[in-house]
């Protein structure tokens, strides 16, 4: 059936250096460990998270060069610039004519204009939407970074100390989350960020607190059962016999050879929130109004629904935007998904 | 099985008390005057009229004292009638919407059932078919179609789906449109013409055999309908065709063609019934998801629920609204999730005997 099977040596010698040179060990698997190498061979391998690696790399890019794709105007890069204070959205092309940026080193060879325009045109307010595009990716590489770093440090945390000590704290830590759980995600974000709104001020806080205050859950789970299932591997019965301290187990031990996964599917944890993130701002709960993010620059177009089939270019681009940044992390996830389905194991 | 239902029932209350305590926390995060909102409907017009909403309502009581409070309310000494107390009912005064939260409630509830309920059929159906289709014909076009779609599907995000289908089916052409109802049905919903037995409106009007108004009632809803079923889909093709896949490998399944039963036979009668197990844990908290309120298909198509009513309640920063719209959507989902479980336990031998 499996591959080894059908290897076994039977007296022919050629095979036997066959089965050897098959395993040949790279820096990167000694590096890595053996599981968490075929995780990442599998990710490389499988055609569509590719794709969603080009995608989420082109979006890294942007991230970094934003100054120079799209210089700032204002002190503030984040604010967006207004061209003239018109409620009414101008169409891809209209003359920039206020609060105008320098020329960016692509505009004149793409568009073969020397002046500035609004290439993806305006939006409510006179605020550019390519601007706002571009310097939205920072906001949602920032929102999506940090609230994934703490929420992962929160369920790791609350998730090996429920695993590890087992019993009642087991039970109490895992009753919270199923509580957690039953809650519906957007609609108690929604809520907790218009608590915190009045306390804290119009600012990216409120909703990042709210995003990971309700959102721990599923890495304490998946955690929690990774720890289960190393707890019962002989090298850590080994540790116990010599007389290591259960501390020192939990964290020189059991942890490291768990949180890989836990690890990387936080990581494609970033899509669902900025995902989260924008449609927040999308009820508009979180940053001031101006500031460059996907979720306010298309909450505009709420303003304009009888009038959509003109203003199209207010929904398509920013929401196109959005698309392809989620489905780049959700195409790596799904492959990521399939790598670490148990019954996939031992095929690489 | 008794045991099992009594087990679930015990975990109930604790899910309530574990509910209303996060619920709780979020408002001991603001001040004892701000807190003062939930019980009195004006602004107060000095600080002496504030100090004495306070004590009266113990706002700077010990934690556990006002959670008590909160919960039952407080007896007036003078009239003994009780005030307060979300128990009973009584979630606070909505500013924003000038009425109690406890009538938004009554209001809105019945137009998220309403779209629920007209939801269910399709979201259910089209996604399960897709799912099943696909397994079937494993790695032919159709299933490869149908895994893009899932990608794609899981990748677009709500609100730009939703704005997409305004654009291309309201804006231009009118053919669906957003909110609940067109003017000429709310006057004679106002006035009382068409009688309400449900108050829901596409119900009501089958039972006052107003097909204008139920067609009226059904383009209102078209495009949530389409919203929620789409991004539903996406989850039912992948979970049915991986559940289809795994039952077709089974061996009754080569049992049942060997006996030289034709495949429709063999799919329909032997190997679908059987993949749809995860299929109905999935439905079901599908369906308490649409009963909690959908905030973001509601308010992109104006469709007044309680999504929306929290959605524009925090828009407005009115903490009082949005919290009590919380609790009972909470409740609501535990109560529903309870249903679910139990009804699982009916259909899944597994759980019935473990």
């Amino acid at each position: 059936m499996t591959e080894q099977s059908e290897m076994i040596p039977t007296g022919d010698n050629r095979m036997l250096d066959e089965v050897h040179s098959d395993r040949k060990i790279t820096w990167l698997e000694k590096a890595l460990g053996t599981e968490n190498y075929r995780i990442v061979k599998g990710l490389l391998k499988t055609p569509a998270s590719v794709v969603g690696f080009i995608l989420i790399l082109i979006f890294v890019l942007i991230a970094i060069f934003a100054p120079v794709i799209m210089p700032p105007v204002d002190k503030d890069p984040y604010k967006m610039p207004r061209d003239g204070y018109s409620g009414e959205p101008k169409a891809p092309g209209a003359v920039w004519t206020r609060k105008v940026p320098d020329v960016p080193f692509w505009y004149e060879p793409l568009t073969g204009k020397t002046e500035m325009t609004h290439v993806l045109g305006t939006t409510q307010g006179q605020y550019d939407i390519l601007y706002g595009i571009v310097w939205g990716t920072r906001t949602a590489f920032k929102t999506g970074l940090l609230v994934v770093a703490v929420t992962v440090t929160v369920g790791v945390v609350l998730g090996s100390i429920a695993a590890y000590y087992g019993g009642w704290v087991d039970n109490i830590i895992m009753r919270i989350t199923d509580i957690f759980m039953t809650l519906p995600y957007i609609m108690m974000a929604l809520i907790f960020s218009a608590v915190l709104t009045p306390i804290l001020g119009r600012s990216l806080w409120p909703p990042l607190i709210a995003m990971i205050s309700f959102g721990w859950m599923g890495y304490a789970r998946v955690i929690r059962s990774d720890i289960l299932s190393i707890k019962e591997r002989d090298f850590v019965l080994a540790a116990k016999v010599s007389g290591v301290k259960k501390n020192r187990i939990l964290f020189k031990h059991v942890l490291p050879n768990a949180i890989f996964p836990t690890l990387v599917l936080a990581s494609l944890g970033i899509g669902d929130v900025v995902l989260g993130f924008a449609a927040l701002s999308f009820l508009g709960i979180g940053t001031d109004v101006g500031y460059a993010d996907w979720g306010q620059i298309l909450s505009f177009a709420r303003n304009w629904i009888t009038n959509l089939d003109r203003y199209w270019y207010i929904v398509v681009f920013p929401g196109l935007t959005l698309t392809l940044f989620v489905m780049g992390w959700n195409l790596v996830g799904d492959a990521m998904r399939d790598i670490l389905d148990p019954r996939m194991r031992g095929k690489s | 099985m008794t045991n099992y239902i009594i087990r679930r029932l015990l975990m109930v209350p604790l899910l309530l008390i574990g509910v209303t305590l996060i619920i709780f926390g979020m408002l001991q995060l603001l001040g004892p005057v701000e807190r003062s909102a939930l019980y009195v409907k004006d602004f107060p017009k000095n600080d002496k009229q504030i100090q004495g909403i306070i004590t009266r309502y113990g706002l700077d009581e010990p934690f556990l004292k006002q959670y008590g409070i909160w919960l039952f309310g407080v007896k007036d000494p003078f009239s003994g009638k009780r005030d307060g107390g979300i128990l009973f009912g009584d979630f606070g005064y909505s500013r924003t919407a000038s009425q109690d939260v406890i009538d938004i409630v009554k209001n809105r509830f019945p137009n998220t059932v309403d779209l629920a309920l007209w939801t269910i059929y399709p979201m259910l159906s089209v996604g399960v078919w897709l799912g099943v289709k696909a397994a079937v014909n494993q790695n032919k076009f159709i299933d490869q179609a149908a895994r893009v779609y899932s990608i794609i599907g899981t990748s677009f995000p709500t609100f730009v789906f939703g704005l997409l289908l305004l654009m291309l089916l309201y804006a231009g052409p009118q053919w669906f449109l957003p909110g609940k109802m067109s003017d000429w049905v709310s006057k004679l919903v106002f006035s009382g013409e068409l009688k309400q037995y449900t108050h829901l409106l596409s119900i009501d009007a089958l039972l006052n055999l107003r097909f204008d108004i139920f067609v009226d009632a059904l383009r209102h809803m078209v495009m949530p309908i389409l919203t929620l079923s789409y991004i539903n889909w996406a989850t039912y093709v992948r979970v049915t065709r991986s559940s289809m896949l795994e039952t077709l490998r089974m061996d009754y399944v080569t049992t049942a063609r060997a006996k030289g039963l034709s495949e429709k036979t063999v799919i329909n009668e032997h190997a679908r019934p059987n993949a749809m197990l995860p299929i109905v844990t999935m439905a079901g908290s599908s369906i308490v998801g649409l009963l909690g309120g959908v905030v973001i298909t509601e308010t992109v198509f104006n469709y007044p629920g309680i999504g929306k009513a929290a959605a524009d309640a925090a828009a407005q920063l009115d903490v009082v609204t949005v919290l009590g719209l919380a609790i009972f959507s909470g409740s609501i989902l535990i109560v529903s999730n309870l249903v679910v479980d139990v009804i699982y336990a009916f259909i899944d031998p597994r759980v019935r005997l473990a």
